[in-house]
């Protein structure tokens, strides 16, 4: 019996341990922070962000590549506002990965952040070789913006659309 | 045990579901290996124009973008160098603009004409008027691109998808995907990389 108990204990120690290195190797570094008064982006190219798609944890991550420019996007931002506002004592995460050309993220990303008063977590995506990562993302995009990934652990959805919050909820709930 | 099953199946048709309502999404437009549709659509001089127009084309570089998108004009000066290299190889460049003015107003007719003199375009530049080609091809975004070869059964799709490898840097690119594709396409060879993705604005229709 002593044994079995040392046995569990130690299987749990190791599971704890390597536990701690997942974490540690899923903190993601950013190639670059641009920060501007109250507003500050975190730039990372696509192995970095590939962490935030891929988090093992009890949350819902709702991530949408967007863009300042993109006016179907930018028309759709204040419902993932809304859903992550609404779900924050649901374990729901809203994630917007920025795809504005670096050059832009000074001069338009950081006042669009500041200008919406974006509450949701922004990180900026500067990696142009998008054929070696739009697959990795979902198989099934073809490119366009705005796209989502809803996922929490490996329950995963993708969608190459606009959403209106009514359709954010309900596709939240599916893999809630 | 009984409920066990139950939710088993319930998992199972959800799966089920989940896979077709998927498979509808992505199953449409050319693949490559298909014949493509011609086309006549208005050109910015307001003629007509059709790919059967080019009877000693070999083939075509059709190209869908747009005036407002970022990612479109980042190619901009790309599209025009493509057009003068290979025109007189026999892929003329073929520009269609797919939106909806009603959606996006900077695509309008209008101000594709100023695009078109602003930026010296050396190719025809069309406007597919109720957005009814676009869909046939299956282009998503701009820009996307098509190359066809022409054959005695028609244009066939060689390659779709983008120009090269770097959008936002010209010098930085490694792999130049649409003249790979043509210089193999004129010395009767396989195109090696015959898709490939990039970000772009979705068209708006």
């Amino acid at each position: 019996m002593k044994k079995i108990v040392s046995l569990l204990a130690l299987v749990l120690l190791v599971s704890c341990k390597s536990e701690d290195k997942k974490e540690a190797e899923i903190a993601p570094k950013p190639l670059k922070t641009y920060s501007k008064e109250n507003s500050s982006v975190k730039s990372y190219d696509f192995s970095g962000l590939e962490n935030l798609l891929k988090k093992q944890n009890d949350t819902t991550y709702v991530v949408n590549f967007w863009a300042t420019w993109c006016v179907p996007c930018v028309e759709e931002l204040p419902n993932f506002e809304k859903l992550n506002a609404d779900y924050k004592d649901k374990k729901v995460k809203v994630i917007l990965v920025s795809i504005d050309f670096p050059k832009m993220v000074e001069s338009n990303l950081l006042p669009f952040i500041e200008k919406h008063n974006l509450k949701s977590e922004v990180v900026h995506l500067n990696d142009p070789d998008a054929n070696s990562w739009i697959n990795k993302v979902d198989k099934s995009w073809s490119g366009a913006i705005p796209a989502t990934v809803i996922y929490k652990k490996d329950k995963r959805n993708f969608y190459e659309k606009s959403f209106t919050f009514e359709e954010l909820e309900t596709e939240v709930k599916k893999v809630f | 045990m009984k409920t066990t099953i139950k939710i088993f199946a319930f998992v199972l048709l959800a799966g089920l579901a989940s896979a077709f309502t998927y498979k509808t999404t992505i199953a449409s437009g050319y693949k490559v290996g298909d014949i493509a549709t011609d086309f006549s659509l208005k050109n910015i001089d307001n003629k007509k124009v059709s790919l059967k127009d080019f009877k000693d084309a070999k083939g075509f570089i059709v190209v869908f973008t747009c005036n407002h998108c970022p990612y479109a004009q980042a190619y901009e000066d790309r599209i025009v160098a493509l057009d003068k290299k290979y025109k007189k190889l026999g892929y003329p460049v073929i520009a269609i603009n797919p939106n909806n003015p009603e959606k996006q107003k900077e695509d309008s007719f209008e101000l594709m004409k100023a695009k078109a003199k602003e930026k010296k375009f050396t190719f025809p530049y069309l406007f597919d008027e109720g957005q009814k080609i676009y869909p046939q091809y299956g282009a998503t975004k701009t820009p996307h691109v098509y190359i066809l070869q022409k054959t005695s059964k028609g244009n066939v799709v060689k390659y779709i998808g983008a120009i090269d490898d770097n959008y936002g840097d010209e010098s930085a690119v490694k792999s130049k995907y649409v003249e790979n594709a043509v210089d193999a396409l004129l010395k009767n060879k396989e195109v090696s990389v015959k898709e490939t993705k990039a970000i772009g604005c979705s068209i708006k229709a």
